[in-house]
């Protein structure tokens, strides 16, 4: 049996499952001032007259370091980043400890200005009296070659706790984003371990001695040793959770829409023949922009306890939520309140939903039916719009080869899975709106937790190999080896899979689930200097996608 | 908060699966190390930077602008159409004020492509900037043009095209051609008899280094752009004058890029020739992408870059200053040159001889133009390519006088057809475009 717990916004779930399907699903309350206890209590009901020995499984998303951003609770570290020509580092300071040092590595990874040694030692120094106890450290173009920050970090490991390197965190390029996505991963450390280690020992004194999963943005798992280098990668594991948890209704060889619609906020996402879609780069929101591998979601300020306006005579919805709806309690109208008065909702006080789209009838000259239909119809119309912006901004991504620009894949979803409290409700609408199949995730309140429990580990590589430097290189996996002029794309592809492989058994993958490998990328180019060939350059990304695990996807249906 | 001060488009083609040929300067490689330059930089995720997926031009686009010969499939390939493509979206992303300015990194080049095109001349099949301009000029009506192609070789396809349009300012600065292909454009080469002026060819001593190419720019380009008053300013943004380049003989870099984009302001920049794909390119690029954002840019330099080494000669400085001056004159003498240039009516011969040395084809020309005081007037060029076709192609300026459109028809309508393989009428005021 396997277990799956998803830490939400309000509630959190917890789901055992077995080859027969759903056994048992727990729910409580989610305490952001102590998680520890909630998800504890979360496995504590839901391992009640359970015996432990029979779980084979368990993966944890938390929003512990979502939290920790959001409230700006993280922990000051120190940052030492070295640039060389291009834009000023100083725009991509992440705090007061932020030391732009001399150095520079070029595109094709060769050296053009050495490391000031003594220069580390000074702001070693520095950071030490500081307090600082763990330093990010980032290079330009180190995915090409790392060898500054492997110097640095000798130069700093007697002094810290603990050092990050950015050529760990992706094989990426993106100097900005490598410098935020090791800032994340050094300030949030401290958090994320002691957090998980006092899981894990509860969990062990319970019994429970399988080892712990823990969920990524991606949708896919990671041990928890392997989480601890890279303990940004669980921020925003709570969508990619109600993403996977909608897959097992996801047709086969065809695209589908996800959307998650909450009580303040509806994810948008996509599946291509049930796997989901990734950002191309990593996680953005807002001004946040990072490496960590993600799905592609995107969040639109809409839900179910959305505030009802109406501001020059048009209705506007959202994106604040001021409480629960009127029928439930809160202050203000909301779309929930609409369907409780067209009786597409039979909970709540229908009374005071009545009276809530009433003030908002009267503004809009309408019945109380008329206008309650009409911010049902808005506030499916808004979050189509906006998922069809998606859908266009997808397709309009920029190619770089005539082959791409040409042959290149076009998202035309022909389903739409719809998850979240009120789900069945906006199912039918949506249909009827748009006449495209459109299904309401069945268990819906749980399917979070599900898609936890069923995700398979993910990760991906990333190699590059220069044949007239002679060398096949996986930065991030500190992987070099030196290569002949006769190295071939077919070797490329090897080695990646071997890395991929490792790699993948090491964050805890199941060897029966590493059939899913996809190449992301494949470049090659000749390398002329003088009109005379001097090489090749082969570059590719290969990736275990995100998916489900083997063997419990049917017992669903 | 790092943020783009002017909002700035860009189109980033580069083509990665197309080459002239394996070891040809115009190859996969070509952009490699400056998208690997940009991407780490995270200029993408700059606000106010926005990236634009390009479009394929159409034969119609390429219509408005050239005769291909025997016609437009049979000279480009779909990587042609999409560099020309990616500059149309440049220029629909500036007009429709999406963007303050534009940046189109696309290969292959196109500014060697003259009025009549029979095939590949300095890396170039089909003119990128013209196409873009007639485009510009047909959507939007914008009615003044200026062109600065700051290519290290002379912009000869589009001085070509512009050659008898006053409508259309082009300068081209590139090292003198007594010293590299194509051997053309000289201070007296300005311009067809109606337009004598509008054409400035600029040629620059080699060795010529930062110093003296900014001294052109504000002391002949920007006090010309001042008088001539353009609705749009294009940067043919070639990056060859760079002292790394293996083609040329200049001692320009990054930083001095940057600063003449920013001296230029131009309204859209296209990517032209340039060719040390990994100590210039990346960070010329850059610098200028930057400099459209305005960015502070003063990072951008190449890990070599030594001033001294690159300062340019006493003599060199004399003879710029001495060309800039001759320059000017010619500038200020432009109306008075277009009076003395000949009887309205008239027509006037122009014979000329054309090696198209990617596709080793010779062409002869013969060139018929209408001598007209209302519009650039009306011309019939006969072009015979060696090996290749015969035609005849006649173009009626966009905003041609009725006499001009009278005489072009009547150029085409007395084409004996049993002499040419075909006959081409490019109608632009009315948009239509002939073959018989």
């Amino acid at each position: 049996m396997i277990i799956g717990l998803d830490v939400g916004g309000t509630h959190t779930y917890a789901v055992l499952l077995s080859n027969q399907g759903v056994e048992k699903s727990v729910k409580v309350t989610t305490d952001h001032a102590d998680l520890f206890n909630t998800v504890l209590s979360g496995f504590t009901q839901l391992l009640e007259s359970i015996d432990p020995a029979q779980i084979e499984r368990a993966v944890i998303s938390t929003t512990l370091t979502t939290n920790a951003i959001i409230q700006q609770t993280m922990e000051p570290v120190g940052m030492i980043v070295s640039a060389g020509p291009g834009i000023d580092p100083e725009f991509f300071r992440t705090g007061e400890h932020y030391y732009a040092v001399s150095g520079s590595i070029n595109h094709r990874g060769r050296e053009k200005a050495p490391v000031n040694e003594m220069q580390i030692q000074d702001i070693a120094k520095k950071m030490g009296d500081a307090g600082i106890e763990y330093v990010g450290v980032v290079s330009k173009f180190c995915v090409r070659n790392p060898s500054h920050e492997i110097l640095i970090k000798r130069i700093l490991n007697k002094y810290f706790k603990q050092i990050f390197l950015g050529h760990h965190v992706s094989g990426n390029l993106n100097f900005p984003r490598r410098i935020a996505t090791t800032h994340l991963n050094a300030a949030v450390f401290s958090l994320h371990k002691s957090f998980f280690e006092a899981v894990k020992k509860s969990l062990t004194e319970k019994g429970l001695t399988v080892p712990i999963q823990i969920l990524k943005a991606d949708g896919g798992t990671m041990s928890l040793e392997a989480s601890m280098h890279f303990p940004g990668q669980t921020v925003l594991s709570g969508p990619a959770a109600s993403i996977m948890g909608a897959i097992p209704y996801a047709p086969e060889e065809q695209d589908a829409i996800v959307l998650d619609i909450g009580g303040t906020t509806t994810d948008i996402a996509f599946l291509v023949d049930k796997a989901p879609l990734l950002e191309p780069v990593g996680i953005q929101r807002g001004r946040y922009k990072s490496l960590i591998r993600s799905l592609r979601t995107d969040s639109k300020g809409i839900g179910g306890d959305s505030t009802l306006r109406v501001k020059d005579g048009n209705l506007t919805i959202g994106p604040d939520r001021q409480g629960p709806a009127m029928a439930f309690g809160g202050p203000l109208p909301t779309p929930t309140d609409a369907m409780v008065v067209l009786n597409v909702m039979d909970t709540g006080d229908r009374e005071k939903a009545t009276a809530g789209i009433e003030t908002i009838a009267r503004q809009l000259d309408l019945t109380v039916d008329q206008a309650a239909e009409k911010v049902f119809k808005t506030c499916c119309t808004i979050i189509l719009k906006k998922t069809f912006e998606m859908i266009d901004q997808i397709n309009s991504q920029p190619v770089y080869t005539v082959h791409d620009f040409l042959e290149g894949y076009k998202l035309s979803p022909q389903k739409i899975l719809v998850l979240g409290g009120p789900a069945p409700f906006f199912a039918q609408k949506i249909e009827e709106l748009y006449q495209i199949d459109t299904l309401a995730v069945p268990n819906s309140p749980v399917a979070n937790a599900v898609g936890a429990a069923l995700a398979r580990t993910t990760c991906e590589v990333s190699l590059y190999a220069d044949t007239e430097q002679g060398i096949v290189t996986a930065h991030e996996e500190d992987f070099a080896e030196p290569i002949s002029k006769t190295f071939s794309e077919d070797d490329l592809m090897e080695t990646a899979y071997t890395l991929l492989k490792e790699k993948a058994i090491n964050a805890g993958a199941d060897p029966e689930n590493l059939e899913e490998v996809e190449v992301v990328e494949f470049q090659k180019f000749n390398i002329i200097r003088n009109f005379s060939p001097r090489g090749k350059i082969f570059r590719t990304k290969m990736q275990l996608k995100p998916g489900l695990i083997k063997g419990y996807e049917t017992v669903l249906h | 908060m790092l943020k783009a001060l002017h909002k700035t488009g860009l189109v980033f083609f580069p083509a990665f699966d197309w080459a002239i040929d394996p070891t040809h300067p115009e190859r996969e490689e070509r952009l490699l190390y400056t998208q690997d330059q940009v991407t780490e930089e995270g200029v993408f995720d700059i606000p106010g930077i926005i990236e634009y997926k390009p479009m394929l031009a159409t034969a119609e686009d390429i219509r408005r602008a050239q005769f291909c010969v025997p016609d437009e499939a049979a000279i480009t390939t779909e990587s042609h159409l999409i560099s020309a493509g990616g500059a149309k979206v440049i220029a629909d992303a500036v007009m429709n004020k999406e963007v303050q300015n534009g940046f189109a990194l696309i290969r292959p080049p196109g500014h060697h492509s003259m009025r009549v095109s029979h095939g590949g001349r300095g890396f170039c099949h089909i003119n990128i900037e013209a196409i873009m301009v007639e485009y510009i000029r047909s959507r939007y009506g914008v009615k003044r043009i200026a062109i600065v192609d700051t290519d290290c070789h002379h912009g000869d396809g589009t001085d070509n095209i512009y050659w008898h349009d006053p409508d259309v300012l082009f300068i081209s600065l590139h090292q003198d051609g007594r010293t590299m292909f194509p051997g053309t454009g000289f201070p007296g080469e300005l311009g067809g008899p109606n337009a004598k002026g509008s054409n400035l060819n600029i040629p620059l001593p080699p060795g010529t280094s930062t110093e003296g190419y900014l001294y052109v720019i504000n002391h002949c380009v920007l006090p010309v752009l001042e008088e001539f008053k353009p609705d749009l300013v294009i940067n043919s943004a070639g990056q060859d004058n760079h002292y790394t380049d293996p083609l040329t003989n200049m001692n320009f870099c990054a930083q001095g890029y940057a600063e003449l984009t920013t001296l230029l302001k131009p309204d859209i920049a296209v990517l032209e020739g340039g060719y040390a794909i990994e100590g210039a390119l990346p960070y010329v690029n850059l610098g200028i992408i930057l400099a459209m954002a305005g960015i502070d840019y003063t990072g951008v330099v190449e890990p070599d870059y030594n001033p001294e080494k690159l300062k340019q000669s006493v003599s060199i400085t004399d003879k710029i200053k001495k060309t800039t001056e001759q320059i000017n004159k010619y500038w200020s003498q432009r109306f008075q040159m277009r009076e003395d240039a000949g009887k309205p009516g008239d027509i006037q011969i122009r014979h000329k001889e054309i090696f198209y040395d990617t596709d080793n084809i010779f062409e002869r020309q013969k060139e018929r133009i209408r001598i007209c005081k209302d519009c650039g007037g009306c011309f019939e060029i006969d072009s015979q390519a060696t090996p290749g076709f015969h035609i005849l192609g006649v173009h009626i300026p966009i905003n041609a006088c009725p006499a001009c459109i009278e005489k072009g028809y009547e150029f085409f309508d007395n084409a004996p057809e049993n002499k040419y393989h075909h006959v081409f009428l490019m109608d632009r005021p009315k948009g239509n475009y002939h073959i018989k």
